[in-house]
């Protein structure tokens, strides 16, 4: 970013009316490209369709984008200080006047989309504004290295952080649902409920995608054989949850095998794809398998989990107690949403200890090495198949261990839930957080999945806004929003104590 | 045999459809080796920008078939070459340097914006072209007591297809533009050390392939009567199996890939099941890669160590 | 740690690999062309030629990147076992038959530590110890004793070259010369008995391609495996090899001492080619140059 303005800054600035030109080229490039799709809108009533205009919506999207080109030429002519300031206040006052006063919502789209505008100006014109006043006070920054530097900075200062802040987090994630509990609050737990499922697939992801450098578009299918399996385990069978965990995450693994065992030779974009199409094959099959799964009625009734036997329950069969009644308490659907809360924590954690741990085995290091350089890694001896299989396997498992845990929590699952969307957005948790970052997925994961769940008002936009955000947080940072790597086994007490030296 | 060769003709009428979306994926992984994911989305814009000028061109009045057709087929491609060019610019051109990963997850991220854009914009239902434009057909044969028909409709796409793949052709193996796209897929820094304007030769390579893939789409909609947001997603990836099928990076393969995928298709919901048809051209595509990474006309590569 | 590299062997120059009829066509271009050659234990043997002239290949042949046409790649163990390496699998070649190899452009893992890329050259090893995960998921005692092992030995070699400082620093960040050693070393930490170095000396200034002698010195000397070396710098070849080998369009055209190789009519030949009535390209002529003269 830094590296960016400054390279804009240092181009010649253009005199006015080459501004009002370039912008006035830039707004009808703008126009036609908006014209067919936001022009016009077909229109159904009954069985005819008939064509309807949005002119005053195109001109006002228009003016907007040309005013916001003419200001970022300005902002490179030298007013980036005013420009920062007044869009500034202009984005931050209205967040405020919305927080107050929620805006009505006919013109949501068009103030939404206006702040937008505002506020990316505003962004831009404050990055030049840092970077003429750096250059005013004689400091020469990295043009090449300062975006880079600056991105580990960030990684460095988050990773320390995290490790300070890690058991402060922890504990807050800990007690979170008795506070939801008293001040009854029970969106809060589904939200964290939610937010830890995204943590876990993210982290399973994480060992296949940020370790080995596998690129897995596919994952959803993973999570589809462990939900089925609890599903079919628990129905059929009547297993109880933990009892078929193992089974599920045993069975997601050995998918990740066989999927994985013809395909793992091929080169990075071709995997991608063939993960991308063995992800729809198992949802097609899903969806047709009538006897096992239930096509697409799916399965219903799946059992919910007991707490070691205690049903959550208003009331309990002949001979059993529920965990109201045993622990003295007045039945509340509450009780199985924590306890389905401290569930997915658990799982979770299990996973992040894993893989935590497992970075620092030879298999870890192989995993990490073998996305750095195959090649390399068949010279020192490193079977690339053989790792690569246990990466997807693992990774499979855990995303079987998350599928069942969605198919005990939503009691009924079908095919719909296991679309590619659910795979990109993973994938998405995982790239955009910085690949390998186990933090990162964290911060990622809530910012995807949390932030859309506060704005359910834009529920339309959400995705909308979740395609542009992977769009320009790639072309912001090639390497993912914490690009940082702490070696798994240092020397000399790490770089910090290299450095020192 | 009336029976297949009916699905003979339908499966070289879709097969047509993939191959005009396959050249736009071949095309760009030949000069700048990565998937571009947002092309089935293209050719899903290709097919709204197509219906939307059918019911302006309705209102206007303009009716006489050959006419509103030509029409048709100018605006669609040239509003979808835009939105090509516009994605090249925006998602791919900052990436360029930035290895593989990253340029495939942009492309991802823009799919999913184009399809959610194009929800937003004209609803999530879908949409349907009120009457068919060209209807009827030629009866071919005529054999206990099943018809093979081709429609007309059906010629319009092969021929406008084969009319398309000659132009096209001649346009890479007889221009200047066509030799620098192939001086860029051999080597883009030296082509830029010799004044091949790479940006531009990259840009005209997304605005053809999303030119052809608005064709593709027109033609769905002409075909097909109906579309929806979401059709760019299934009609991407299968096109996008016609491209390894055939050889990525060569034409004259995107185009035997893509029949080779139609006709697979059609011939297994012809036979086998309906359900599983879209099974059936994921597993041609692992089958591809796994068995012949190359495709049937691709060049072999030997791996540099 | 140096015993278990240099076992007690009788006769210290032993043979140690034997190229036998080696051919490797691309379709219908003929790489190596029924190329023999025996290296031996304790010694350096140079492969040189003019370029194209299918080094690389036989390396490749070697290491199993590619599959050869015809011919046999035996490898000899001290005790008294064969290999044979053009039936095995690249991974396996370097975790049983013990081939390492460097590689023309250099291949560290830029993102990883230095010493990280010494340890993942100890993977098998590593692997056993901490029971494939199971036990070293735990920290158990064997692991931990190992990766100790491990680090020492990465510490011995680093040691060696001088880069202990800079170990925690990703391989990536370091200058180019150290980056070329790194690669030896790490290449010797797989416990290698033979060593396949491609191009070492490429892009060394005069003071980096000494380090670089003394270092293939020490390993030949002190740790007893053979050594292959493709080498362009004329000078090195002259100055450490103990063998050359001549290869020119996939042919074997000489095989002998430095010396001898230096004298052969045929070497000289080739180095000029047909190009007595043109003009030498640059490269051949600084090639011929330092044989006329060393």
């Amino acid at each position: 970013m830094v590296a960016v303005a400054q390279q804009t800054a240092a181009r010649p600035a253009m005199s006015l009316p080459a501004m009002v030109k370039d912008a006035a080229i830039f707004a009808a490039v703008a126009f036609t490209l908006a014209l067919p799709l936001l022009g016009f809108r077909i229109q159904d009533k009954g069985s005819t369709s008939f064509i309807e205009t949005r002119f005053g919506d195109l001109f006002y999207a228009v003016l907007v984008l040309f005013i916001a080109k003419l200001l970022m030429s300005l902002i490179n002519a030298g007013l980036a200080r005013p420009i920062a300031l007044v869009t500034g206040v202009l984005s931050l006052g209205w967040i405020v006047v919305a927080l107050v006063n929620p805006v009505a919502p006919q013109y949501q789209v068009h103030t939404w989309f206006t702040w937008l505008v505002v506020a990316s100006v505003a962004i831009r014109a404050w990055v030049v504004w840092r970077a003429e006043a750096t250059a005013a006070r004689g400091v020469v920054a990295g043009v090449i290295g300062g975006q880079d530097s600056h991105g580990t900075q960030i990684g460095h200062l988050v990773a320390r952080l995290g490790r300070q802040l890690g058991p402060v987090f922890f504990l807050i994630a800990l007690v979170m649902p008795f506070y939801a509990y008293f001040a009854d609050d029970k969106r809060l737990v589904d939200l964290g409920v939610l937010i830890f499922t995204y943590i876990m697939l993210g982290w399973g992801l994480n060992v296949v995608v940020g370790l080995a450098g596998l690129l897995d578009l596919g994952y959803v299918a993973f999570y589809a054989v462990g939900a089925y399996t609890y599903a079919v385990f628990s129905v059929k069978l009547g297993l109880n949850f933990w009892e078929t965990l193992p089974v599920a995450g045993l069975m997601a693994a050995s998918f990740g095998v066989l999927l994985g065992f013809p395909v793992l030779r091929l080169r990075g974009d071709y995997l991608a794809i063939v993960t991308l199409g063995f992800g729809e094959i198992i949802r097609i099959i899903l969806l047709n398998w009538a006897e096992l799964a239930g096509g697409a009625q799916g399965i219903g009734g799946i059992p919910r989990p007991s707490f070691f036997g205690l049903q959550f329950a208003p009331s309990a069969p002949e001979g059993q107690t529920t965990f109201a009644q045993f622990f003295n308490l007045d039945y509340s659907p509450f009780h199985r949403q924590m306890w389905l809360y401290y569930i997915i924590l658990l799982l979770a954690l299990i996973t992040n200890w894993f893989t935590l741990r497992v970075r620092k085995l030879p298999i870890g290091r192989a995993w990490e090495a073998l996305r750095e350089d195959e090649t390399a890694c068949r010279a020192l001896g490193i079977n690339p198949t053989n790792t690569k299989l246990t990466a997807f396997a693992i990774g499979a498992m855990f995303g079987g261990f998350a599928g069942s845990f969605f198919a005990t929590r939503q009691g009924f699952i079908s095919p719909e839930s296991f679309n590619f969307l659910e795979s990109a957005i993973i994938l998405a948790i995982v790239v955009l957080g910085g690949m390998g970052s186990q933090i990162g997925v964290v911060i990622a994961t809530i910012v995807l999945i949390g932030g859309p769940e506060w704005f359910r008002d834009l529920e339309l936009y959400r995705m909308l806004a979740f395609g542009g955000l992977m769009v320009l947080i790639m072309i912001w940072r090639p390497q993912g929003l914490l690009a940082h790597r702490e070696p798994t086994i240092t020397m000399n007490g790490g770089r910090a104590g290299a450095r020192a030296k | 045999m009336a029976y297949f060769l009916q699905q003979l003709i339908n499966g070289l009428t879709l097969g047509s459809i993939f191959g005009l979306i396959a050249i736009g994926y071949t095309m760009v992984y030949g000069i700048i080796g990565m998937v571009n994911f947002a092309h089935g989305d293209i050719f899903m814009i290709g097919g709204f920008v197509t219906l939307i000028a059918f019911m302006v061109l309705g209102l206007s009045g303009i009716t006489w078939v050959p006419l509103a057709l030509l029409l048709m087929l100018v605006i669609a491609m040239a509003f979808t070459a835009l939105h090509g060019w516009a994605v090249e610019r925006l998602a791919y051109r900052p990436l360029r340097s930035s290895g593989r990963l990253a340029p495939l997850i942009s492309a991802i991220g823009m799919s999913i914006f184009l399809q959610n854009y194009v929800q937003i914009m004209q609803g999530a239902r879908n949409k349907a072209v009120g009457q068919p434009l060209i209807s009827g057909g030629i009866t071919v044969m005529e054999s206990d007591g099943f018809t093979v028909q081709l429609g007309y409709m059906q010629i319009v796409i092969v021929v406008l297809t084969v009319v398309l793949m000659v132009g096209f052709t001649l346009l890479i193996t007889g221009t200047a533009l066509g030799r620098n796209q192939r001086a860029c897929e051999q080597d883009m820094r030296m082509a830029r050390l010799l004044g091949v304007d790479v940006d531009r030769t990259i840009s005209l390579t997304f605005v053809m392939g999303a030119a052809l893939a608005a064709v593709a789409g027109m033609v769905w909609l002409l075909y097909y009567g109906i579309i929806d947001f979401y059709v760019g997603f299934l009609a991407g990836i299968k096109a996008f199996s016609a491209a390894v099928l055939g050889g990525i990076g060569s034409l004259p393969g995107a185009m035997l890939g893509g029949l080779l995928i139609g006709l697979i298709e059609v011939f297994w919901s012809a036979y086998f099941s309906a359900e599983y048809k879209d099974v059936a051209a994921f597993a041609v595509l692992v089958l591809a890669l796994v068995f012949r990474p190359t495709g049937l006309l691709g060049k072999p590569e030997i791996e540099k160590v | 740690m140096t015993a278990a590299v240099a076992a007690p062997l009788r006769d210290p120059a032993a043979p140690l690999l034997d190229v036998e009829h080696l051919s490797m066509r691309f379709g219908g271009l003929v790489a190596i062309d029924d190329v023999s050659f025996q290296a031996r234990n304790a010694q350096i043997t140079a492969i040189i030629g003019p370029n194209g002239a299918g080094k690389t290949t036989v390396f490749n042949c070697l290491t199993g990147f590619y599959k050869p046409s015809v011919g046999r790649l035996t490898l000899r163990t001290p005790g008294g076992g064969t290999y044979l390496l053009e039936q095995m699998e690249g991974h396996r070649i370097a975790q049983h038959a013990r081939v390492a190899r460097t590689f023309q452009n250099i291949r560290l893992f830029p993102r990883m530590s230095v010493l990280e890329n010494l340890i993942v050259a100890q993977h098998n090893k590593l692997m056993r110890a901490s029971t494939y995960t199971l036990t070293g998921l735990f920290a158990a005692k064997g692991y931990v004793r190992a990766e100790r092992a491990a680090v020492d030995l990465a510490r011995y070699w680093l040691d060696r070259i001088g880069l202990s400082p800079r170990a925690d620093e990703d391989a990536g960040n370091l200058p180019y010369g150290a980056q070329r050693r790194l690669e030896i070393i790490r290449a010797m930490c797989t416990e290698p008995r033979l060593l396949c170095l491609d191009e070492p000396a490429a892009g060394l200034n005069p003071r980096e391609s000494a380090e670089l002698n003394d270092l293939l010195l020490f390993i030949r000397d002190e740790h007893k495996i053979g050594v292959l070396l493709i080498e362009h710098d004329m000078t090195v070849v002259m100055k450490i090899s103990d063998h050359v080998v001549v290869l020119d369009y996939g042919r074997k055209i000489s095989d002998g001492t430095p010396a001898e190789v230096r004298s052969d009519p045929a070497v000289v030949r080739a180095y000029l080619g047909e190009a007595e009535e043109d003009e030498l390209p640059p490269e051949v002529a600084t090639d011929l140059q330092t044989i006329v003269k060393a």
